[in-house]
């Protein structure tokens, strides 16, 4: 191998890593303050990008319905919930919420679909039919069962993922959508081809992390969160709820997720079943990292992207094989690391 | 088991085995092999995370091992499907050791996280290994014969997978009510299964072992009754089916692993085949309703179905006390006077801080002593400490002239001291006389951690009616022989209590540590526990309680000693102690 | 003057076992009210009932009012933002962010309730305790046990609190840091809120307080001011056990 095919395979590497970066993030966030293992982050991410592509080829995306429908399930169980007494003003609140945005959004997307709008807008009406998807979910699925054992959130998690790939092959079909890269572009570094597409998505990854940190670092919310991951009951004491962590926490995995739907679009063609595959490579990134520390879980997705990147030139049929693999020395190189203070008494009930 | 239980579970056998004598279509025999073989590994999970509570993803890559191993041995070299099924086995029984022993040892998510990995891989390179045909996999796999006839049709393969599943199923249900079937009931409360003497890494492993063997008899089956295999049977969404399966059946019961098989089948199979006509819809729903469906069922079942059908016949406690066995051998105790434990200097340190500061004393055979102090004084260290569950940072502690301060918590019980905890800790769905039976574990016929596949085969009767035999003399002792049968959880503290202390006396202890054993108890129950205590000791039992209750210890012990900020403040009879001005400070609190 | 909380005929049960009988309690704003009495008699479990703070197995019967509104049906979040705060034994910091940001995160009841000056007790916080501001950029779980006290202290009192319970806030602690402690307690009757103390170290629970509740096994047995609880020679029984051993002898 020359050092211009290594270049390449760096390239490549690094561009898929940052995503798979992305999606590790998510999913460490996710588990951390709710113990989700939030899989259906990957049909997320397929629902922004197939609704990307839809918009950039003048089609109507159906997630502008799913979105509606998903807001009037929430709607409902707002109304069960009040038939215990409520306020005038909290049902108007949730209608505006669950019923009115929805359903403004639907017939903004039918309008402006047809209509090839610069990229710019479609990626924001993108951004708006699937960010609320993740709180929505969070409210139908997850909420009522917040103090269920990890392991049936888990299962939990894996129905809705099933629902939801459902859901994505009556949205777009079995055939895989692209969309065009943001940026069209393509530079040669000293021999090693380089696309404007991998530039976006570095730069918008490393971004997207920038805000992150500081949300988590400098505002109070982001904080609040920190403190639900670190001390749940301790959390509730200075009023921060579980309910209202875990809407907060979705949105962002979502909109994390959503980001990555729109930059992975023009890379590859996403179908409705893709997602998962994706995802599962962010969470193998995100074990590395102990499911706990963020720039672990960064750095360890970023090495399941090399690492992929390189195998496929070594070995392109052990591809996967030898990135699944990986993850065993790690955790034996972990688990050698935390032996003998391991010891803390008091087992879960 | 009551009449109407046998007679119900005899049905369900009957039914199940004679059903492809009777008339039932084809579609329905192998939609019931599937089951079979579903069911299986489901059985495997159940145990495994239900039990263990530990979780596999992995349980669909054992399937692929025994899948394969068989495929390759037939197709390619000719040879028997059971030499396969002994190879299957063998790589994996291998493969389980080598991942159990990597992550069984760590707390958290270690095990899931590696078995996902490990089915990806695994996954993979099925369909990247050129003598398993790659992503076509291999066909042509021949038939089982079984004495002669052969095994070709589904309606044949039906009798030998049902007759597997049920021999699984009463095999499982044999080692649950079985010594080492309880030490992996208390699993999920690790520190108590230890302080019984139970192995709890080993039996994790036995577990792990036992859940993967199922798995990969479950692959040999599908082998041979599918005559063709192919990676996609066993990739990872397979191995969460097998898990979702135990969970929506109840996965804390035997009985969940079929009927989760069945519901889920069922209401795939009825998905795909029927309702897309039911609705006379162009697109695919399938998905869609199955995934609401099973949210629905969590929200409202998170326990799994298995419970809500159980209610409508309960089924009595499996383990019963015999009138009569054969007593236990006991150990030679040490003579009344003759010293028995000797704490020296035992230290602690946290960080920066010292939690137990050089603290010293003796306790001779035939004593009650108190080890006493307000909240916050050190005591349950000290106490940690003496019984093994946390590391001395200086000092020693000498149980009959042997140095035992650096012993695990299992070698200190083995040596004939028994505890009870602060915290009562107790498996909540066992009966009493299970809970206390646990104590004696140390004591069966086999291994100490051995024992299992005897347990399975029903060959450890002997064994068992000594064991129940004696919890129920130690209930009786202490006053609990009315509710040998009641599930802990329904205990009143009190009761919860005394049953801990029931199951220490069952490992035929020579001292007795006791952890604040008064705390949360009312006066009565106070009294009677004292009550309890006097009648030991008058039987020769030697008893260190810590204890912060100085009503409670007043009049019970020989000796006190007091404890405040980690240092011995005082030492002496209840009625000097109670008379010294700083243990008086150390609980009234010092006035500003 | 109005109560801030009433409390009556409170029955906690966990499982099917009570461990809190029938347990009434007043306290008026502006005042110290202690409970007192050995472990185990269901303080903690009263205070937990009153926060809403209770694990899941516990079940709670009887009037909470706090300000005169009946609190049983809400939820922690919404009686801490009613202005009820509780630093529970076990402190429940939050061990890996630093000291500065445990005091910020106090006052996120305030800062959602749309207060623009949320962050105005800072000062005053490292006023009373200037061992917290020289640690400010120290992680919690790297403080001493007299400095996690404080901090879950000045966490508490970010928010404003109307409505302050301690549950044994000298635990475990040196007597030096204990009377430090209660110095403060009794500083911030000053500031008008109203306080609820549980001790064990009961002289100096009674020296501070205005009003003192002794628990027994889950029920009440005795009440009164302060002072004439700190003389009563039943209490000092109900610690030690005196007069009911010398009435065995």
């Amino acid at each position: 191998m020359d050092w211009q095919i290594a270049g390449f395979l760096a390239v490549d590497g690094f561009t898929s890593g940052a995503i798979y970066a992305l999606l590790a993030l998510a999913l460490v966030l996710v588990f951390s303050v709710t113990r989700i293992i939030l899989v259906p982050l990957g049909e997320l991410m397929v629902y922004a990008g197939v609704t990307l592509a839809l918009l950039g080829h003048d089609r109507v995306p159906a997630t502008g319905a799913l979105l509606l429908a998903m807001g009037v399930a929430c709607f409902a169980l707002e109304l069960w919930e009040a038939r215990r007494g409520t306020t005038p003003r909290r049902l108007a609140l949730a209608a505006v919420k669950f019923l009115a945005l929805p359903l403004a959004l639907l017939l903004i997307t039918r309008w402006a679909a047809p209509r090839a709008l610069p990229l710019p807008l479609d990626m924001a009406l993108t951004t708006l039919l699937i960010v609320p998807m993740g709180p929505m979910l969070y409210r139908i699925v997850f909420q009522p069962m917040a103090e269920a054992s990890t392991l049936v959130l888990l299962i939990v998690s894996v129905a809705t993922h099933f629902a939801l790939t459902g859901l994505g092959l009556v949205m777009f079909g079995p055939e895989g959508w692209s969309a065009a890269p943001l940026w069209d572009a393509s530079f040669d570094l000293a021999g090693v081809p380089l696309s404007g597409q991998s530039l976006a998505i570095w730069a918008s990854s490393l971004l997207l992390m920038l805000a992150l940190y500081l949300f988590f670092s400098r505002t109070l919310p982001g904080k609040a969160l920190r403190a639900v991951a670190v001390n749940r009951l301790g959390a509730r004491l200075i009023g921060v709820g579980s309910a209202q962590a875990g809407r907060l926490t979705f949105t962002l995995a979502t909109a994390i997720v959503t980001a990555c739907g729109m930059l992975a679009a023009p890379l590859t063609a996403l179908t409705y079943d893709g997602g998962f595959v994706i995802a599962l490579k962010g969470f193998i990134g995100a074990i590395i990292g102990g499911l706990v520390g963020y720039p672990l879980a960064a750095a360890g997705a970023l090495l399941v992207g090399l690492l992929e990147a390189f195998a496929s030139f070594w070995a392109s049929s052990y591809k996967e094989v030898i990135v699944f693999t990986l993850v065993l020395p790690v955790l034996l190189w972990r688990s050698l690391a935390s032996h003998g203070r391991h010891h803390d008494d008091e087992e879960e009930e | 088991m009551a009449a109407v239980d046998r007679r119900v579970l005899f049905a369900f056998v009957a039914l199940v085995l004679l059903l492809p004598l009777l008339p039932v279509p084809d579609y329905w025999i192998s939609l019931l092999n599937y089951i079979g073989l579903s069911s299986l590994v489901a059985l495997g999970l159940v145990l495994l995370t239900g039990i263990g509570g530990l979780t596999s993803f992995g349980q669909a890559a054992f399937v692929g091992i025994g899948a394969y191993s068989t495929a390759y041995l037939s197709t390619a070299w000719g040879l028997s499907p059971w030499l396969g099924l002994a190879v299957g086995l063998a790589i994996t029984i291998v493969a389980a050791l080598i991942i159990g022993a990597v992550t069984l040892s760590m707390s958290g998510h270690y095990l899931a996280l590696a078995t996902i990995a490990w089915a990806l891989a695994l996954y993979y390179l099925f369909g990247t290994l050129g003598f398993l045909g790659y992503h076509d996999g291999l066909s042509g796999i021949p038939a089982l014969t079984l004495f002669g006839v052969s095994l070709g049709d589904a309606r044949a393969m039906y009798g030998l997978i049902w007759a597997l599943v049920l021999l699984a199923l009463w095999a499982a249900r044999n080692l649950l009510d079985s010594r080492p079937g309880r030490a992996m009931r208390a699993l999920k409360r690790a520190g108590m299964a230890e302080a019984m003497g139970v192995n709890t890494v080993w039996l994790k492993m036995v577990m792990f072992v036992l859940a993967a063997v199922l798995a990969c008899t479950a692959g040999w089956l599908y082998a041979h009754l599918q005559r063709t295999v192919s990676p996609s049977s066993f990739g990872l969404n397979y191995g969460i089916e097998y898990l979702f399966m135990a969970v929506i059946g109840g996965i804390g019961h035997v009985w969940g692993a079929v009927l989760g098989a069945g519901v889920f089948s069922l209401a795939k199979e009825f998905l795909r085949g029927q309702l897309p006509a039911l609705l006379q819809l162009q697109v695919n729903i399938e998905m869609i309703v199955f995934g609401v469906l099973m949210v629905l069922l969590l929200q409202h079942a998170r326990t799994g179905l298995w419970p809500l059908l159980a209610r409508f016949f309960p089924v009595p406690p499996a383990a019963h006390a015999p009138a009569q066995a054969p007593a236990l051998p006991r150990r030679e105790k040490p003579k009344a006077g003759e010293p028995l434990l000797e704490v020296k200097g035992l230290r602690k340190e946290f960080g920066g801080l010292t939690a137990v500061d050089d603290i010293d004393f003796q306790l001779r055979a035939g004593e009650i002593v108190g080890l006493i102090g307000p909240n916050g004084a050190g005591k349950s260290t000290t106490f940690n400490m003496i019984t093994g569950v946390q590391a001395a940072t200086a000092g020693t502690v000498r149980y009959r002239g042997e140095t035992i301060s650096g012993l695990s918590a299992r070698q200190i019980v083995r040596r004939g001291i028994g505890r009870t905890f602060q915290h009562v800790k107790l498996v909540p769905e066992m009966t009493a006389l299970e809970n206390v039976a646990l104590g004696a574990h140390l004591r069966g016929d086999y291994r100490p951690q051995g024992g299992v596949l005897a347990s399975m085969l029903r060959l450890n009767r002997a064994e068992e009616a000594k064991l129940l035999h004696e919890a129920a003399q130690q209930l009786h002792r202490v006053g609990l022989g009315d509710c040998l049968y009641q599930p802990a959880a329904s205990l009143a503290l009190g009761q919860q209590r005394l049953l801990e202390i029931a199951r220490a006396l069952c490992g035929d202890p020579a001292l007795l540590l006791l952890d604040e054993p008064a705390a949360g108890l009312r006066y009565r129950e106070k009294l009677e526990l004292a009550e309890l205590l006097r009648k030991l000791k008058a039987e020769g039992m030697s008893i260190l309680i810590v204890e912060h209750d100085m009503d409670f210890v007043m009049n019970l012990t020989d000796r006190l000693v007091v404890m405040e900020f980690g240092r011995k403040i005082a030492e002496g009879s209840p009625a000097e102690v109670q008379r010294n001005p700083a243990v008086l400070e150390a609980y009234l609190g010092d006035a500003i | 003057m109005a109560a801030i909380l009433q409390v009556r005929d409170l029955h906690v049960s966990y499982d099917k076992v009570e461990a809190v009988h029938g347990v009434e309690l007043r306290v008026e704003a502006g005042s110290i009210v202690t409970v007192i009495g050995p472990n185990g008699a269901g303080k903690s479990t009263t205070l937990n009932a009153i926060m809403g703070t209770l694990p899941n197995t516990g079940a709670v019967r009887g009037e909470l009012r706090y300000l005169g509104e009946d609190i049983a049906p809400l939820p922690v979040e919404q009686r801490v933002a009613a202005g009820m705060c509780l630093v529970p034994e076990t402190r429940e910091l939050f061990a890996s962010m630093s000291v500065a940001d445990n005091l910020v995160l106090g006052a996120y009841p305030r800062k959602r309730a749309g207060d623009r000056r949320y962050l105005d007790q800072l000062d005053v916080v490292y006023d009373l305790f200037p061992r917290l501001k020289e640690r400010a950029g120290q992680a919690a779980g790297t403080l001493s046990g007299g400095e996690r006290q404080m901090l879950a202290l000045g966490r508490a009192l970010m928010s404003k609190p109307k409505l302050l319970m301690l549950d044994e806030p000298s635990l475990g602690l040196a007597p030096l840091i204990v009377k430090e402690i209660f110095r403060i307690v009794s500083e911030l009757r000053r500031t008008g809120v109203a306080i609820l103390l549980i001790e064990q170290n009961a002289r100096a629970a009674l020296q501070v307080a205005d009003y003192g509740y002794v628990l027994e096994t889950g029920a009440l047995v005795m009440q009164g001011p302060a002072a004439e609880l700190a003389a009563n020679p039943r209490v000092v029984e109900t610690y030690l056990g005196l007069a009911r051993n010398a009435g065995d002898r």
